[in-house]
């Protein structure tokens, strides 16, 4: 499948955003950041920007950009509409919680419940988008979606203990903690993820797709144009398979090993701005390795629409 | 309205192909652009149309498979287009309610006026039947030719797919499926026609027809040629110097 750098852009920085948004609820219900105006404005403020910049980018990928509104309408059948109902409804609890937070001084549990809701229910649509897809068969399996969950959590968790920094006063390096311990779960769902894609049998193969399987060996013989056409650039995309295993190792160094070393010294470190600097770090590698895997979850995706031109198994 | 029709349609329009008599003569696909790009909805657009390398938007291709090998191989002539599958994922993964299937007769369609371009109901069809169109930004499909087998100002022999009408080999056949006395449906109970990618789940109303047997004698070596003249003479002399 081709990578399209506007879908990478949105599922990587809104998903962020989102793990944001679902850490800073989950800490306004624990009662664990104070009320403060700051801590409010840079966790939801961030949160909210990396939301919308993903967003934005998503648009992008539209052809028909002045008709996106019509994207909202069919969600009783459609993944797609209904992450972008609940993209757009979490706004609402999200912008109540940060305008009582930052003006108002204090932060309503039921608005931050519904915000964390809301970020988590439109993360599952991401990722049911690619999880309800028969023809795809490495992203219609059933961790895809736990995959866009635990990798949003995870670099919502790194984004909050940057963020948490000098500026929070804290009684422990919660957000540190919670970093350390979502970071290996959800590279280790990535793990499974990519293993049981490896192994699993073909869901078709050129025999089954032409139905000539009984007569023998098939193979494409003659392609059905001299050119490329759109089904072979935004389906037949395998540039990547080549490096794969290089870019797995490239997505766990940056998504997984870095940032996690980097958080769990920041979470001691001496100075608390030697502290911000390394978790700087950590989620600048945290959104680069998460970016690569995107990347890779794409270019090496196979859709069973290549057994008609050339592939022998999909 | 993309919800797919809660019963199913009491008629099922659709194509029967078959894979036997199609000799890729390329004549289906070359009246297709021709109908379509003229028809229901934006043109059909070729970028660059008259440079090197031309890519484009159509409807039905004929793709050539070998299948087999040594004596028994053969080449397969396989023509493609939208199969208006029973359970089509491209439409109910559309957001927009642009892709639809007809409650009458099953026929999936896409009103490119809602269509958005996002190009996931291409995602989520396995056969790739549909393309989105470079220039009008909206995706394009078989319309099982709605325009022609519903025009009233068309002669009633003329009201079929332009695919059918126009194959010189009688290897597409239009009717309805869901009748089980229609002329399409008593060739796929004749001939086992059969579902591309029946594991997938779309149950696709369009069939195909499987190449009868191969008639070379199952790969046995082809027996001597005869005396050419046994009984001697100049004949016979030729062949003696020949042999």
């Amino acid at each position: 499948m081709q990578p399209a750098p506007s879908l990478l852009l949105f599922s990587t920085l809104s998903g962020a955003g989102y793990g944001l948004l679902f850490v800073l609820g989950l800490a306004v219900l624990l009662g664990i950041v104070p009320p403060a105006p700051l801590p409010g404005l840079l966790g939801l403020g961030t949160a909210l920007a990396l939301i919308t910049a993903g967003l934005v980018a998503s648009l992008g990928h539209l052809r028909r950009k002045e008709r996106a509104w019509r994207a909202v309408s069919q969600w009783r059948s459609s993944w797609l509409s209904r992450e972008g109902v609940a993209a757009l409804l979490t706004f609402l609890p999200a912008g109540l919680l940060a305008l009582f937070w930052v003006f108002g001084g204090r932060a309503p549990w039921p608005l931050a419940l519904l915000a964390a809701t809301g970020a988590a229910v439109t993360v599952v649509c991401t990722g049911m988008i690619y999880q309800s897809l028969p023809p795809i068969p490495r992203w219609h399996q059933p961790t895809t979606t736990p995959v866009y969950l635990c990798l949003a959590l995870a670099s919502g968790s790194v984004l909050a203990a940057l963020l948490a920094g000098p500026w929070v006063e804290l009684a422990i390096p919660a957000f540190h903690l919670l970093a350390l311990l979502t970071l290996p779960l959800a590279w280790a769902v990535k793990w499974w993820w990519w293993r049981s894609g490896d192994l699993a049998s073909p869901s078709a193969t050129i025999g089954t797709a032409t139905g000539l399987a009984p007569l023998g060996k098939v193979r494409l013989l003659e392609p059905p144009h001299t050119s490329s056409n759109y089904l072979m650039k935004e389906m037949g995309f395998r540039v990547a398979r080549k490096h794969a295993a290089r870019l797995r190792q490239i997505a766990l160094v940056l998504g997984l090993a870095v940032p996690w070393l980097l958080i769990l010294v920041a979470a001691w470190a001496p100075s608390p701005w030697f502290a911000v600097l390394l978790t700087a770090l950590a989620a600048a590698a945290t959104l680069t390795g998460t970016l690569v895997e995107r990347w890779l979850f794409f270019a090496e995706a196979k859709h069973t629409m290549s057994l008609y031109y050339g592939e022998q198994a999909a | 309205m993309t919800m797919l029709p809660a019963a199913p349609s009491p008629r099922r329009l659709g194509l029967v192909i078959d894979l036997d008599t199609c000799v890729g003569c390329q004549a289906c696909v070359v009246v297709c652009k021709e109908w379509n790009t003229g028809g229901y909805g934006a043109p059909l657009a070729d970028e660059p149309a008259y440079g090197a390398g031309p890519s484009g938007t159509w409807l039905n291709r004929v793709h050539g498979f070998e299948a087999g090998s040594g004596a028994d191989g053969r080449m397969v002539h396989f023509p493609k287009s939208c199969l208006h599958c029973e359970n089509a994922h491209c439409v109910t993964v559309c957001p927009t309610g642009a892709s639809f299937k007809r409650a009458a007769d099953g026929i999936v369609l896409v009103d490119e006026d809602k269509c958005i371009g996002c190009g996931l109901c291409a995602w989520a069809c396995p056969y790739g039947a549909r393309e989105l169109d470079s220039q009008a930004g909206v995706m394009k499909k078989c319309t099982l030719c709605v325009d022609r087998i519903e025009a009233t100002d068309l002669p009633e022999s003329e009201r079929e797919p332009a695919c059918v009408r126009t194959c010189p080999a009688t290897a597409r056949h239009f009717g309805d499926l869901a009748d089980p006395d229609s002329k399409v449906s008593r060739l796929v109970a004749e001939r086992g026609g059969f579902d591309l990618m029946a594991e997938l789940g779309y149950r696709p109303t369009n069939k195909y027809l499987p190449p009868r047997p191969g008639r070379r004698g199952d790969g046995q070596p082809e027996a001597a040629l005869e005396d050419a003249s046994p009984n001697g003479g100049f004949l016979g002399w030729l062949d003696k110097v020949l042999s």
